[in-house]
């Protein structure tokens, strides 16, 4: 027995020296560091986790990650920052949660750091800047770094629109060639087309739009025809007053556009859609057209069965008013709950270096930095480069108030009662959200 | 020595071992022994139940958010109770709770209570059958809820094919989670489907509770098996099937994971049971204090509610 146990305990020690010295030739386990960034589980956190070995093999500091699926991404980690939770080091946390992670202390200001390290907010586009770094709005306080741009563009199918039969039906219905639409009005009469149209055998249907419930999915979609429409989340004059900018006559117009897109041009069942569903529907070859965030363009580029030649890509389009889009993307930023700051600065401080922004744009990342996209070489990147480029250029971003997910649910609800379940009028809708707004920044004490 | 079983042999040893101890043990009374091991089980209740709930209560009366702990917390009094018992979209969700539970619980306890008449009856392959029927209520709410949006799908889902086969409709020109007619319904036939397995499991205990000489005896006053079932079946199983009915109503009242998977409390606000509002409220507003009184009119209504039907059932049972 005595014999047993001996041979068990040498072979116990010789199995831990073994461990031991392997995880002593990587350098993280050198220095013995790890640090931890949480993120949403999809497409770029990959390319993140793939450029993230570049800064382990130079920092010797190992890096752990968090990803969630975008459903639960804000439950999740506004749970773990509203309970002052340690397991985020670094996060890339949505732009909307910059006004409450900042009053709330949950993230570390970076005005210092960045000052130290001369890192300098004028090396990014200034949209990106102002949407995922600054709180409040438009000053300079900075509590991220602008680390993934992105914003609602359009697919289309490349393939269908150069179809001789499809160009010849479409010319003889509308009298102008089927080409990538420049207005909204044209883009609900490519939608229409292809709406309930055989393609090789296959029904086919108009677009995939955003329509979700539960979390963001329709006001991120809605959005992009309100702000095309006039629409204005406040008087430019005077924060807060709303009256007459988000309920606007003009305003009124887009969320009926909107309605109008849902109910005459999406596959059925399409009424609690948004990015993966966007996704489904465009990659099974259901939809001539789909509204999605650019972020998951370089996938759709490289699916075998709907990228290539297959696929084109366009920024949505103007509108009576103006020509806008839902900012989306994300700026990473350092927990202050973190027991590991130096490190995860450490990290930001990595990323913002010029040859690590070219990698991250080069592995599906989309950097925010002017290097990378005010480059002559850019727009010829990759094949929705010049349309991302371009959509960053006329982003507006939903609220960023730390009551946001409040301000946010009640435009579900509002637009979503209005849109896919009928409820009432646009303007019912409209005057409904200023009525619900105004009671939420009054519960927060504003003026208006 | 030899002769003492294992068990005594380990007391023995205990005894040798910690005299001390167990001089202790003996010396204490009942009542102190009892206490002695009711005290950690009374802590845990005391720390994860009762404590929550008091905590709950005092958040009620406050201001206070979650996600802006450094805000001062303000008294607010009744304010919140106030505002939630008048706010129009709280009765909405409150309406759509109780048709959710009424039709879930009438259905379920109408085809259970027929499944389990049925399983009782001895035939060739019963158990398979039991074990069958009983498969749904086995899985998670989580998988159901998935499962049914894929078969709820209008272009590709099985049940929008067979809707369509029985009716000639085409499969894609109804959509049962989209639809607002449609989708409380949806909501209703997959909890049917998932719980009545488990209303038939507690009728089939009442069934098989009720003595055969019962129907000996009504054999003999020749009985038919009409008046059979009227006169002894039914009643002899009714404590079962109203026990059954208390349990599924609270649980439905309470509904939320598979719900929330099928519609999201859409379309619209169409499916937006109680407890979907009260999550948004709580864990997506923050808005700790409102949800904490919303919580507690909720807790409030379905003790009340299940207090006033155990008393029922008591009066059914003493009949």
């Amino acid at each position: 027995m005595k014999r047993t146990m001996k041979t068990l305990v040498v072979a116990c020690g010789a199995v831990a020296v073994a461990f031991g010295v392997a995880a002593g030739t990587t350098p993280a386990r050198a220095q013995g560091k790890t640090i931890t960034l949480c993120w949403a589980a999809w497409d770029p956190a990959n390319a993140l986790v793939e450029l993230s070995k570049d800064f382990t093999a130079k920092s010797g500091i190992g890096m752990k990650f968090e990803f969630v699926p975008w459903t639960n991404y804000a439950d999740r980690f506004l749970n773990e920052l509203n309970s002052h939770g340690s397991l985020c080091d670094l996060i890339i946390g949505d732009s909307q949660w910059i006004g409450g992670a900042a009053e709330n202390g949950q993230y570390v200001k970076l005005n210092d750091f960045f000052k130290k390290e001369g890192i300098s907010m004028d090396d990014y586009m200034p949209a990106t800047v102002v949407g995922y770094s600054e709180w409040p709005k438009n000053t300079p306080n900075y509590w991220a770094l602008p680390a993934m741009g992105d914003a609602v563009g359009w697919t289309y199918r490349k393939d269908w629109f150069a179809r001789p039969d499809v160009q010849k039906d479409f010319k003889a219905k509308y009298a102008r060639d089927l080409a990538v639409p420049k207005t909204l009005d044209e883009l609900k009469d490519i939608a229409q087309f292809f709406q309930g149209r055989e393609i090789d055998g296959k029904k086919v249907y108009g677009a995939s739009i955003y329509t979700e419930r539960g979390s963001e999915g329709i006001t991120m979609g809605v959005s992009n025809y309100l702000y095309d429409y006039g629409f204005k989340y406040d008087d430019p004059k005077k924060p807060y007053a709303m009256d007459g900018f988000v309920n606007s006559p003009s305003a009124v117009k887009g969320l009926e556009a909107y309605k109008e897109l849902y109910k005459c041009c999406t596959p059925p069942g399409a009424s609690n859609s948004y990015m993966s569903e966007g996704l489904d529907a465009f990659k099974s070859g259901q939809v001539a057209l789909q509204m999605n965030f650019f972020a998951f363009f370089p996938g759709l580029y490289k699916d075998p069965n709907v990228g290539g030649d297959k696929i084109g890509f366009f920024v949505n389009p103007a509108g009576p008013a103006t020509q806008a889009t839902q900012l989306g993307g994300q700026g990473i930023s350092v927990v202050s709950y973190s027991k590991n700051q130096a490190e995860a600065l450490q990290y930001i401080k990595w990323f913002s270096g010029g040859d690590v922004q070219k990698k991250w744009w080069a592995l599906g990342g989309y950097s925010c930095a002017k290097s990378v996209l005010n480059d002559p070489s850019f727009p010829s990147s990759a094949p929705f480069a010049k349309e991302f480029l371009q959509s960053m250029g006329m982003v507006v971003d939903f609220w960023a108030e730390p009551s946001y997910a409040q301000l946010l649910q009640a435009e579900q609800k509002r637009v979503h009662d209005y849109v896919v379940a009928d409820k009432g009028t646009a303007k019912e809708a409209l005057d409904g959200l200023v009525k619900d707004w105004k009671a939420i920044f009054k519960e927060d004490g504003k003026k208006f | 020595m030899n002769e003492l079983s294992a068990s005594s042999r380990i007391t023995y040893r205990a005894v040798m071992v910690r005299p001390g101890v167990a001089r202790r043990i003996r010396g204490l009374s009942d009542k102190t022994l009892a206490w002695l091991f009711i005290t950690p089980t009374i802590v845990l209740l005391l720390a994860i139940n009762i404590f929550p709930l008091l905590w709950t209560i005092y958040l009620s009366f406050t201001n206070y958010r979650a996600n802006r702990a450094n805000v001062p917390t303000i008294w607010l009094g009744a304010d919140w109770y106030q505002s939630i018992l008048t706010d129009p979209d709280i009765w909405a969700a409150m309406q759509v709770t109780a048709h959710f539970v009424i039709w879930t619980v009438v259905i379920e306890a109408v085809l259970g209570f027929g499944l389990a008449y049925l399983i009782d009856k001895k035939f060739r392959g019963h158990g398979l059958w039991t074990t069958i029927i009983l498969l749904p209520m086995m899985l998670s709410p989580a998988v159901v809820g998935n499962f049914w949006t894929f078969l709820y799908q209008p272009q590709i889902g099985l049940f929008n094919y067979v809707v369509a086969f029985f009716t000639g409709r085409a499969a894609s020109s109804f959509q049962m989670l989209g639809d607002v007619t449609l989708s409380p319904w949806a909501i209703v036939i997959v909890d049917a489907w998932m719980w009545t397995p488990y209303v038939m499991l507690i009728c089939l205990a009442g069934l098989r509770s009720i003595p055969d000489y019962i129907y000996e005896a009504a054999e003999v006053d020749r009985a038919s098996k009409w008046r059979q079932f009227w006169s002894i079946t039914l009643p002899m199983s009714l404590p079962f099937i109203m026990l059954a009915v208390l349990f599924r109503g609270i649980e439905n009242f309470k509904m939320f994971d598979m719900v929330n998977l099928l519609t999201g409390g859409g379309p619209g606000s169409t499916t937006e049971v109680a407890s979907i509002t009260l999550k948004r409220a709580a864990f997506e507003s923050w808005r700790t204090g409102y949800s904490s009184a919303f919580a507690i009119i909720l807790f409030v209504t379905v003790f009340g509610l299940a207090n006033i039907y155990v008393k029922a059932l008591n009066k059914v049972k003493s009949r």
